[in-house]
C-alpha cells in the first residue's frame, strides 16, 4: 500500500479545501473498510488520503419529530445499529446496519462510506432509498441536497463531485401506521455481501384496509441500488389482498436486473427477489399493522 | 515520510516513527514485536488481527497506523496480569479450544470484546459476535464453550479488581 500523503483535516471546510487543491488524486478515509482494502489490493493508489476522522460532529443521529431524522454521514454501522432512535418509526436502518459485515468491521465502517463507495450490494442503500433518503453534499460550490435515488450512478460511481463530501443524511418523518423490513439473502449468513438486499416500507390506511404507501429497494440485482417503482405503483392505493402482494413481488423480480458472479446466478437472484420481496411486504405489514 | 505515532498500547504510552500507509496490524508486528496479533487475509475477513480499538473491536489490518494516534490499543499481549491469565485465556486452555492457534489470539480479544460489552451474553450472542472470527482447526464448538465458561468467571471477578471493563 501507499505511498501517499496523509492529512487529518479538523473541519469540513478544510477537508473541502484540501479536495479542491488534490483533485482527482486525492481520496476520502473514513472508516477505511472499502479503501483500505482496495488500496492493499492496488485496485486504486491514491496520492493523498483524507481522513475525515478527526472531524468533530459529523458523528450524530438526530430525530425530530415533523422533520425527521438526520444522520451524520461519520456515524459508525455500529452506532446505528445500537441508536435508541432506530429502535422505533427507523428500525429498518438498524436492522440493515446489524446485518451488514462483522462487529470488527461494524465498529469502524461509516454510513458515509457505506453509500459513496456505491457498491451495487451496499446494505444501508435499501432501508434509506424504501424511506426516500436524501443526502446532504458539500464542496466548493457550497451545499446541496439530492434525493438518494438521484445519487447512485453506477457501480462505485456517485453524484459526488471531486471537491464533494458527504455530510449528513436525511430520512423524511414516517407516517402512522407504517413498518418496514429490510432482508439480506445472502450464503455466509452475517459476515458475506448480500446476494440480494430488500426492502420495503408500507404505509396503511388501516380503516379500508389500504396500501396507502409502498416504497420497495432492492441491493445487488441492478448497477446501483434501486427502487421498484412498477411493483410499487401496483400496491398503492389498493385494497391489500395476497394476490396483490404477490404480484407485486413478481413485479419486483422483473424490475431487477442481477448479473452472474461468485455470489449467485442472475436466475437465482431473480427468482430470491421475488420471494424475499414476498417476504418484506408481508413483514413491513404486519409491523404497520401493530403501530 | 515516517510520521510519529504515539499508542497507548496494552497500559503503556509507546513511540513509534512510521509511514501513514503502514496499518496498526504492521505497526504491532513490525514496529513493536507484539507477535500475538495475527494477520491472515489483511482484508477484513478472517479476524486474526482484532484488536481493541478504544475498548472497541476492529481489525487492525484495515486501520492505518495515522487512524490510531493517541488511542487506545488492547492486544492480546495486555490481556494477561502478573496475578495469572485472564479467564478467557484460561478457558480457552481448559476447554480445549486450541489447535494450531492462530486464529486465537483474534478470537480472544473479539470475545473480550463482546462480553465486556455484554456480559451476560447468551450463547446465540456469542456465536454471532464471533461469526468475523475465522478458525481453520478447532471449529467453533469449543471456542463457543471455552467462552461461555470464560463468562460465568468473569462475572464472579467483575466486583473485585479483576476483569471487568477495561484490562
Ligand atoms: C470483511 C468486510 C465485510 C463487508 N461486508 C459488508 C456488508 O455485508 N455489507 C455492506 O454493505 N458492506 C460491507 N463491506 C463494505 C464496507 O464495510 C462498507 O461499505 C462500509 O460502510 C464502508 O464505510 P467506511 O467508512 O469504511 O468507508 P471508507 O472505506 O472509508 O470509504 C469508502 C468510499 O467512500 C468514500 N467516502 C467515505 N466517506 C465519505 C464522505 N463522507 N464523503 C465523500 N466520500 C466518502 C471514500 O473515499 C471511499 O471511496 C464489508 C467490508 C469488509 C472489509
Ligand atoms: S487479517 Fe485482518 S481480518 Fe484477516
Ligand atoms: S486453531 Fe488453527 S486456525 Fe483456529
Amino acid at each position: 500500500m501507499g505511498p501517499f500523503e496523509y492529512f487529518e483535516p479538523a473541519t469540513v471546510e478544510e477537508a473541502v479545501s484540501l479536495l479542491k487543491k488534490y483533485g482527482e488524486g486525492a481520496k476520502i478515509l473514513a472508516g477505511g473498510t472499502d479503501l483500505v482494502v482496495m488500496m492493499r489490493e492496488r485496485e486504486i493508489k491514491p496520492r493523498y488520503v483524507i481522513n475525515l476522522g478527526r472531524i468533530a460532529g459529523l458523528n450524530y443521529v438526530h430525530l425530530d419529530g415533523d422533520k425527521g431524522l438526520r444522520i451524520g454521514a461519520l456515524t459508525t454501522i455500529a452506532g446505528l445499529e445500537r441508536a435508541p432512535e432506530l429502535k422505533s418509526s427507523y428500525r429498518i436502518i438498524s436492522q440493515a446496519a446489524a446485518r451488514l459485515a462483522t462487529i470488527a468491521i461494524r465498529n469502524m465502517a461509516t454510513i458515509g462510506g457505506n453509500l459513496c463507495n456505491a457498491a451495487p450490494s451496499a446494505d444501508m442503500a435499501p432501508p434509506l432509498l424504501a424511506l426516500k433518503g436524501a443526502v446532504k453534499l458539500t464542496g466548493t460550490a457550497g451545499e446541496r441536497i439530492v434525493p438518494l435515488e438521484e445519487f447512485f450512478i453506477g457501480p462505485g460511481v456517485t453524484t459526488l463531485k471531486p471537491d464533494e463530501l458527504m455530510i449528513e443524511i436525511q430520512v423524511p418523518a414516517v407516517p402512522a401506521h407504517t413498518g418496514g423490513m429490510y432482508l439480506k439473502h445472502g450464503v455466509k449468513g452475517a459476515a458475506g455481501l448480500a446476494v440480494v438486499g430488500v426492502a420495503a416500507v408500507v404505509t396503511l390506511d388501516i380503516r379500508d384496509s389500504v396500501f396507502e404507501e409502498v416504497d420497495i429497494a432492492l441491493g445487488a440485482v441492478a448497477p446501483t441500488p434501486i427502487r421498484a417503482k412498477r411493483a410499487e405503483a401496483l400496491l398503492k392505493g389498493q385494497k391489500i389482498s395476497d394476490g396483490l402482494i404477490e404480484e407485486a413481488a413478481r413485479v419486483t423480480s422483473d424490475e431487477s436486473s442481477p448479473i452472474d458472479d461468485v455470489r449467485g446466478s442472475a436466475e437465482y437472484r431473480r427468482e430470491m427477489v421475488r420471494v424475499r420481496t414476498w417476504e418484506a411486504i408481508r413483514g413491513a405489514l404486519k409491523l404497520a399493522k401493530s403501530v | 515520510m515516517k510520521q510519529r505515532l504515539e499508542l497507548k498500547l496494552n497500559g503503556e504510552m509507546r513511540e513509534v516513527f512510521v509511514e501513514p500507509w503502514r496499518t496498526l496490524a504492521e505497526v504491532l508486528r513490525d514496529e513493536l514485536g507484539l507477535l500475538g496479533t495475527k494477520v491472515s487475509c489483511g482484508t477484513g475477513d478472517c479476524g486474526a488481527c482484532n484488536v481493541l480499538l478504544e475498548g472497541k473491536v476492529v481489525s487492525s489490518c484495515l486501520v492505518l497506523a495515522p487512524q490510531a494516534q493517541g488511542r487506545e490499543i488492547l492486544t492480546i499481549e495486555g490481556l494477561a496480569t502478573p496475578e495469572g491469565l485472564h479467564p478467557l485465556q484460561e478457558a480457552f486452555i481448559e476447554h480445549f479450544a486450541v489447535q494450531c492457534g492462530y486464529c486465537i489470539p483474534g478470537m480472544i480479544i473479539t470475545a473480550k470484546a463482546c462480553l465486556d460489552e455484554n456480559p451476560d451474553a447468551t450463547e446465540d450472542e456469542v456465536r454471532l459476535a464471533m461469526s468475523g472470527n475465522l478458525c481453520r482447526c478447532t471449529g467453533y464448538v469449543k471456542v463457543t464453550e471455552a467462552i461461555m465458561a470464560a463468562k460465568e468467571k468473569m462475572k464472579k471477578s467483575v466486583s473485585g479488581t479483576g476483569y471487568g471493563k477495561g484490562r
